[in-house]
């Protein structure tokens, strides 16, 4: 048996809002598109007039019920392709992109609860795709989102969460800082660590379901934090960002 | 279709090393769908079993250790678009472990096996000839955990998910049934030279 090939679709860019200074949302309209799964993500390809051609996986924000996909990238400074899509790209342009891809890291209303989402920075994009997934199907599956940001202007969804948590229909969003945080603010000001998942997610009891998303250092100390809290290694699932890795 | 715009800027690896879609990378990063398993050396041990999983040879790590080493300089290729150049690594081929017990092999699929449950299907004839190896040293220093340690298939002619971290054995099969990856959408062999990432390609 042989599976069709995932075929590229050409992608129009509808818009493009910044989220912070270094991350962008370029919302897409890619017909011929087949639903996604939250969690999944797609490969662009840009090709330069020389024929050179250079192709990244970018993890798709937006839920399987919206029209068209959201990608929300964050600017590397070594990074070609990112640089260009935060850069040079336009409302209007086309860009190649093949998806959805990658059938492990993902989530639906379907696979239940509860949920404990722990994202490193912009590892937060594939599990927002969960968040808003939840939302639109108006679900009240325990969902607790941690996310690790450097600072507070690089926050990516703060008000969007902010909207979704006052629902007041099982989502919890907790934000931490890890390098200084701006007068008033109450939160967590240090990287994740074993007190805060204590303190934050559904513990090992209730059996949730974990996703846990960023730079590798920070996946790797929190899944094995996680496992050393009694939580089942085969319930945690991880998607690490390498330092020039996925997501660049 | 031409990019409006769009300009490398990166310098370009020599096509005759480096596959389409990839870019050269000097770091190393890390892919795995869960957490890091870490099994005690003493614990530890490599399997070969047949289409029953029955064992027909075992190595505990200082029998591995103890076995014929091979030490290799290749190019590695990550399905996520990463390449990296003239990586050592120091293990035990197939060949070698295939000698080492008496056997011949019984199929032509095998299915390697390891700690956190993860499984990948590969041909018997990708991991002869010195092509797949049982690594357990990178860049002449203990293979790390994170890494794929204290273990790892090693077969870089494919792309990089082939070579499983934390790999337990190798199980003889009939058929070619995927393994974790490729039944989550990635390609049963992946060649990285065909552009083999996803199934289909």
């Amino acid at each position: 048996m042989r599976a069709s090939p995932i075929r590229w679709l050409s992608a129009e860019v509808l818009q493009i809002a910044a989220e912070t200074p270094r991350v962008k949302t370029i919302r897409l309209a890619v017909p011929g598109w087949r639903k996604h799964l939250p969690g999944q993500h797609v490969d662009v390809r840009l090709t330069a007039e020389d024929g050179y051609q250079a192709q990244r996986s970018y993890s798709i924000a937006s839920p399987p019920e919206e029209d068209g996909i959201a990608l929300t990238v964050e600017r590397l400074e070594d990074g070609e392709v990112s640089t260009f899509l935060t850069g040079e790209l336009r409302a209007g342009d086309q860009i190649e992109l093949r998806g959805p891809l990658g059938g492990y890291f993902t989530w639906t209303v379907e696979r239940g609860g509860p949920l404990a989402l722990v994202a490193g920075g912009s590892g937060v994009v594939p599990l927002m795709a969960m968040v808003r997934h939840r939302a639109a199907q108006a679900s009240h599956i325990p969902m607790h989102l941690l996310c690790s940001w450097r600072s507070a202007d690089d926050v990516i969804y703060r008000d969007e969460l902010a909207l979704l948590a006052a629902r007041g229909d099982g989502l919890d969003v907790t934000h931490t800082l890890t390098r200084g945080a701006p007068a008033g603010w109450r939160g967590y000001t240090r990287r994740i660590d074993r007190e805060m998942l204590l303190e934050i997610l559904t513990g090992p009891d209730a059996r949730p379901i974990a996703y846990v998303c960023g730079p590798t250092p920070m996946v790797e100390s929190t899944a094995t934090l996680l496992v050393s809290l009694g939580h089942a290694p085969e319930r945690i699932w991880t998607e690490r960002f390498g330092p020039t890795g996925g997501g660049s | 279709m031409i990019t409006r715009g769009f300009k490398s800027t990166r310098l370009r690896g020599d096509p005759s090393r480096v596959p389409p879609g990839q870019y050269v990378t000097n770091d190393f990063p890390v892919l795995s769908a869960g957490p890091t398993p870490r099994t005690p050396l003493d614990a530890w041990s490599f399997g070969l079993r047949d289409v029953h999983e029955n064992e027909l040879a075992t190595w505990r790590w200082k029998d591995l250790l103890a076995l014929p080493s091979s030490t290799v300089t290749v190019d590695i290729h990550c399905v996520t678009k990463w390449s990296k150049l003239d990586t050592q690594w120091k293990g035990v081929t197939i060949d070698a472990l295939l000698e080492a017990a008496g056997l011949a092999p019984p199929t032509p699929y095998l299915t390697a096996f390891c700690d956190g449950g993860y499984t990948t299907n590969l041909a018997l004839e990708d991991l002869l000839d010195g092509r797949g190896l049982v690594a357990y040293e990178y860049d002449g220093a203990p293979i790390e955990p994170e890494h794929g340690g204290p273990a790892r298939l090693l077969v870089p002619h494919l792309y990089f998910w082939k070579s499983s971290k934390w790999v337990r054995g190798l199980a003889f099969m009939e058929d070619n049934e995927p393994g974790f990856w490729e039944t989550h959408g990635y390609h049963l062999r992946g060649d990285p030279w065909k552009e083999e990432r996803y199934a289909g390609d």
